[in-house]
């Protein structure tokens, strides 16, 4: 069982949440003319290391909010969560 | 090589089968080869035996950083079918569910191929359309497939919950009957013996640790057990792609989720067929040992652990006990996990690189296992002709640029949604 700290309700099991995948795809700029592929970068291909990954969370049981959370994908230990607008 | 066959038996029998050739060598590494494949797998040891047995390569290495079907070959739930409804799916592992027929003549070794039929439950009329749809397109594609009613199923797996008050009722079901199962272990074994009597060198406890390239070209890798050169080099490494791909500065269009399985204590035959329950995010059979072999869901979460998580394992028997109510008697003997490479649009790849003599076959998902003879064949023309068999041209890695993706699942990119 992960157990997962919410940024805004505390530590909670992780029947809680749903998990949104690498943190650090960036969505190209709206209103820009983006070639393919840049965009296919921005939907087909994600970090996928075995080691800290930063990723992103949903708290979809609880404040329904998305924060990011770095987390081993080696050993799944949990070091840090942060607020979507904070560095981790 | 010493054929298996009763009289072999028979003869050793007197021996007190002392004295039975060992399956296969232990080399030690040359300094180079034509062909290496890295990964000891079901899919890098069909590989080689296809290079060696259909083009004539056979001064080739096999590279395995533990040992042979310790990984994905060992962690599956040895399910065999072609139920897919797109022709470039379809026609790949059709030809594939051909080649299981033989396998155990093919290579002098039983792999225990069981064509017992796999039952994919409906749970209501829509559901049912979307089946005969798939079921006419199978057809269509020369695949065997069969719609069953309710009462047909009754008398199948009359263990099933058919209660009028089910979550989720059996409305009907799409079956391939000639699905079914193979022993994952002589799958391996049995390409291993036969490659390693081609001349195939297997190496084991070899990792590999980085790759000489040179102008664009592949000229070896580097190994715990010493450099060693390679004009072509194949990759089949599953759920480790992305980490020997981060040494070649490639990034590639998977996740590495992992999947959980469990078997419970075996009970006396209770389950004739491999069943499906979508709906429920649960399948089982029952293996010849008697243990229910039960699969769900991805954890969901990136992961390179090979160990899961109880929530989701309680999950899936949880679905798995709806189904079957009998099964909440049984206790569980063991639980596992296994990386699954999740590629973007849910189906493999098997293509060149843009590195000269560089070839990749990943992308597997959930669903490697059957696809172990027909990824060998094809990987092995498409390494020894440098171009793709007509059987995986559609498995290229350029669809993600091109927007020819094969979702057979429709489940987009959220891979670990599944």
């Amino acid at each position: 069982m992960l157990e997962i700290k919410c940024p805004y309700c505390g530590k909670r099991s992780q029947n809680e949440f749903s998990y949104g995948g690498d943190a650090s795809v960036k969505r190209p700029p709206l209103g820009k003319e983006i070639s393919d592929k840049d965009w296919d970068d921005f939907v087909y291909f994600r970090k996928n290391p075995r080691g800290n990954h930063s990723e992103l969370w949903h708290h979809i049981a609880g404040c329904r909010q998305w924060f990011k959370v770095l987390r081993s994908t080696a050993t799944h230990e949990i070091f840090k969560t942060a607020k979507i607008n904070e560095d981790l | 090589m010493q054929k298996y066959s009763i009289f072999s038996l028979i003869k050793n029998a007197f021996t007190n089968h002392q004295n039975w050739d060992v399956a296969w060598r232990d080399p030690e590494p040359k300094k180079e080869y034509d062909v290496i494949i890295i990964g000891g797998g079901g899919h890098g040891l069909a590989t080689a035996y296809y290079l060696a047995k259909e083009h004539n390569i056979t001064n080739v290495a096999i590279l395995e950083k533990g040992w042979i079907g310790g990984g994905n070959a060992g962690r599956n739930t040895t399910i065999l079918r072609s139920n897919y409804m797109w022709d470039s799916n379809g026609l790949f592992y059709e030809h594939g569910m051909k080649l299981w027929e033989s396998l155990s003549q093919e290579l002098n070794y039983n792999v225990m191929y069981s064509p017992r039929g796999i039952i994919n439950l409906a749970h209501s009329d829509a559901q049912l359309n979307i089946y005969a749809r798939r079921g006419n397109s199978m057809r269509l594609n020369g695949i065997d497939a069969v719609m069953l009613g309710r009462n047909e199923l009754k008398k199948m797996i009359p263990f099933a919950d058919f209660s009028e008050t089910a979550r989720f009722p059996i409305f009907g079901a799409l079956m391939q009957p000639r699905g079914g199962t193979a022993r994952h272990d002589a799958v391996v074994w049995g390409y291993a013996r036969q490659a390693d009597s081609m001349g195939v060198d297997i190496i084991q406890n070899c990792e590999v640790t980085g790759f000489d390239v040179q102008n664009g070209k592949i000229k070896g890798v580097q190994t715990s057990k010493g450099n060693i050169n390679a004009k072509k080099i194949g990759l089949c490494v599953a759920g480790s792609t992305s980490l020997l791909a981060e040494k070649l500065n490639m990034k590639l269009p998977i996740e590495a989720h992992v999947l959980q399985a469990c078997v419970s204590e075996p009970v006396k035959p209770f389950l004739n067929h491999v069943v499906t329950f979508g709906a429920g995010h649960f399948y089982c059979s029952q293996s010849d040992k008697g243990e229910m072999v039960m699969g769900g869901d991805l954890d969901g979460y990136n992961s390179y652990a090979q160990r899961g998580n109880l929530p989701t394992l309680q999950h899936v028997l949880s679905e798995g006990v709806a189904m079957f109510p009998n099964l909440s008697r049984l206790k569980i003997l063991r639980t596992w996990g296994g990386i699954m490479d999740m590629s973007m649009d849910g189906s493999p790849i098997i293509d060149k690189s843009h590195i000269e003599g560089l070839y990749l076959n990943f992308g597997w998902c959930y669903g490697g296992f059957k696809a172990t003879p027909v990824s060998g064949l094809t990987f092995a023309h498409t390494i020894a002709q440098d171009r793709p068999h007509t059987l995986n041209e559609k498995f290229n890695l350029n669809r993600f640029n091109t927007g020819h993706l094969i979702d057979e699942k429709g489940v987009g990119t959220k891979t670990w949604i599944g």
